[in-house]
């Protein structure tokens, strides 16, 4: 056998380097979760009971994040598929300035953007204790990764020429938006959705300042168990949480990949 | 080809349609157009003449500069956008929805009218069968050649029976045979449906072809209206002259009812003086060694090209004017040969 280039031995290097990092600590720290003791290691038993424990102590604010990020969702679609749609309708230097603008929530650091907020708005007292306060901050973080994604399918398409093809055939507004430039934007609106539901629910910067004690989600309940409870538990949350994200994230690769839905094949 | 309905002709007229984009360039200049109900008139012309900005104007994808109006029939249709004005348009890059099958995209202006689902299957099933794409229907888009696209394109826009029928270069991105076979079919579609139709296009065999009448467009402006006869036998300028067809320019002299051309004279009742006189490739004709020497004009062959059905000579004249010439192909030529040729006075077109 030949024996293989120093290539080679550097790049296997790297990847190790990045298991040990990424993923070891990932193993650890979901092995803990399910060891009933941590410092006795797996022999000492497996168990749920940790889990459990998590379940009847954080349970509320597993049910918050997923409350929040499903609204995230629907505003992010609402606000954000129009607002794509008409980006890429409109050539010219305003709308390519607003696509600068909507990236702004990204490039700014998450805590600068919650202080503005509680700067602005933190006043009204009802709307600061209530979840939905969190909720405006999630939509300003994810708007533009799903403006991005759907704004990208759509110059990969010709929208104007599908429009007016549309529109020949007697196609009103609505029909042409619901019946063509919507289903032909599809892969972009369903990557763009993983991605806002996958980092609203593992948003921790903005929530960490825009929470109440009232108003906690699973990663600032995770920096909490972690901050004033037995490891094991701050661990299962951990599993808990990946539970949670590792779907999003798996359906987000898959679709990514592909950029667009396969084609059914022809049939016979 | 079944020939399940006949649409009902609707004359177009368009009045001082100008269009001026943003920015202030006009690439239209005010133009009046009356087409037959029932016409094939075919916008022919160099890119970026303004046909496709014309064609949109009668569409309605494009509104004309204050003043200009479209009147379909008896209706003004200048304020209503495309959808309201049943008019089918084929687009050069086909626009055929990539998310729905073939039915789907022949069904869409249908459906839109609302029409319910056993009445749209069957007039979709009787235009597949029309336009010879029955076999494709379950296909999707992405799984046809350019031609069955093309069809699907022409069946989608013909199923809702437009009052018009709207073409912009359908043929231009097929290979040679193929649209040669397209065009026939779709001059036998419209010559069946008997409706109105405006196609646009840069090849001038195809506007021959296909055209009751042809609008020859240079730069924004109308050059000539008319038949292909009359485009080809009578052009009305010299840009019409070179762009419909191959056309010889020959400085001559008039005078004393007779035309001099290099050595050649012919008989004249044309204006005095010196004059550029047009001559077809084919009125050129290629004389036998021993010619009535007066009346023919001396060249020498440059090049010679075999065509099959013709043979293509380009010959010069002793004061260098260079002359295209069709003539039987079963004589040969070679490059070098000195040959004389005889110019039929009748067929000399002086604008
Ligand atoms: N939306 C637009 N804005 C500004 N100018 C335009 C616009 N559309 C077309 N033009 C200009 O108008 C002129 C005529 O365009 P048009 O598309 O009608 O030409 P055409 O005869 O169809 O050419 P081709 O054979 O290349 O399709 C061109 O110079 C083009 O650059
Ligand atoms: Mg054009």
């Amino acid at each position: 056998m030949r024996s293989r280039p120093i290539a080679f031995w550097l790049q296997l290097g790297f990847t190790l380097l990045v298991c040990a990092f990424l993923i070891v600590p990932v193993c650890l720290s979901i092995m803990a979760g399910i060891t009933a003791n941590y410092f006795v290691g797996i022999g000492g038993g497996v168990t749920l009971r940790w889990i459990g424990e998590v379940w009847r102590l954080y349970a509320d604010t597993i049910f918050l994040s997923l409350r929040i990020a499903l609204a995230c969702l629907a505003c992010t679609l609402v606000l954000g598929v129009p607002a794509a749609y008409v980006l890429a309708r409109r050539p010219g230097r305003i709308a390519r300035a607003i696509e600068e603008l909507l990236v702004m929530p990204v490039a700014v650091p998450g805590l600068a953007t919650a202080l503005a907020l509680i700067v602005a708005y933190g006043g009204f007292g009802d709307f600061r204790r209530s979840w939905l306060f969190i909720l405006v901050g999630h939509v300003l973080f994810t708007l533009p990764f799903m403006v991005r994604s759907v704004l990208a399918v759509l110059c990969s398409i010709d929208l104007r020429m599908l429009e007016e093809g549309a529109a020949s055939l007697g196609a009103r507004f609505h029909q042409r938006f619901f019946g063509v430039v919507l289903p032909n934007c599809r892969s972009g609106i369903l990557a763009g959705s993983l991605m806002v539901l996958t980092l609203s629910v593992g948003e921790f910067n903005l929530t960490w300042l825009l929470h109440t004690p009232l108003t906690k989600t699973l990663p600032v309940g995770l920096a909490d168990s972690y901050a004033s409870l037995r490891i094991e538990i701050g661990s299962a949350y951990t599993v808990v949480f990946f539970v949670i994200i590792i779907p999003c994230l798996v359906l987000l690769q898959r679709f990514g990949a592909t950029g667009r839905p396969r084609t059914r094949k022809a049939k016979p | 080809m079944t020939q399940p309905f006949h649409l009902e002709p609707v004359p177009i007229r368009m009045i001082r349609c100008a269009k001026t984009f943003d920015g202030g360039v006009r690439v239209l200049d005010p133009v009046d157009l009356e087409i037959g109900g029932g016409e094939t008139l075919v916008l022919l012309g160099p890119s970026g003449c303004g046909k496709t900005t014309l064609l949109r104007l009668i569409a309605g994808l494009e509104w004309p500069d204050a003043g200009g109006r479209v009147v379909f029939g008896g209706e003004d249709v200048t304020a209503l956008p495309i959808e309201r004005r049943n008019v089918g348009m084929v687009f050069q890059s086909y626009a055929l929805f990539p998310n729905m099958t073939v039915a789907e995209n022949v069904g869409y202006g249908l459906r839109v009218r609302g029409i319910e689902r056993l009445e749209r299957a069957r007039r979709v099933g009787e235009m597949l069968e029309m336009t010879h794409i029955a076999p494709l229907a379950d296909r999707r888009i992405d799984q046809l050649s350019g031609g069955q696209r093309q069809r699907v394109a022409l069946a989608r826009a013909l199923v809702v029976r437009p009052r018009v029928l709207l073409l912009d270069e359908p043929l231009t991105a097929l290979d040679a045979k193929l649209r040669d076979t397209l065009r026939l079919e779709i001059d036998r579609l419209l010559q069946d449906l008997g409706i109105t139709a405006v196609y646009v296009t840069h090849d001038q065999a195809e506007a021959m072809a296909l055209g009751d009448r042809i609008v020859v467009m240079s730069k924004g402006r109308i050059e000539q209206i008319g038949t292909p006869r009359e485009i080809y036998r009578n052009p009305a300028s010299p840009f019409v002259a070179g762009f419909v067809g191959t056309m010889n320019r020959l400085p001559a002299e008039g005078g004393g009812g007779l035309l001099r051309i290099g050595g050649a004279t012919l008989p004249w009742s044309g204006p005095m003086g010196p004059v550029e006189v047009m001559v077809r490739p084919e009125d050129l004709t290629v004389e036998p060694e021993a010619g009535a020497e007066g009346y023919t004009l001396p060249a020498r062959i440059s090049a010679a090209v075999f065509l099959g059905d013709r043979t293509r000579l380009v010959a010069e004249t002793s004061d260098g004017t260079e002359l295209t010439i069709d003539t039987d192909p079963h004589r040969p030529f070679a490059r070098g040969d000195q040959i004389r040729l005889r110019i039929d006075p009748s067929r000399i077109l002086s604008p």
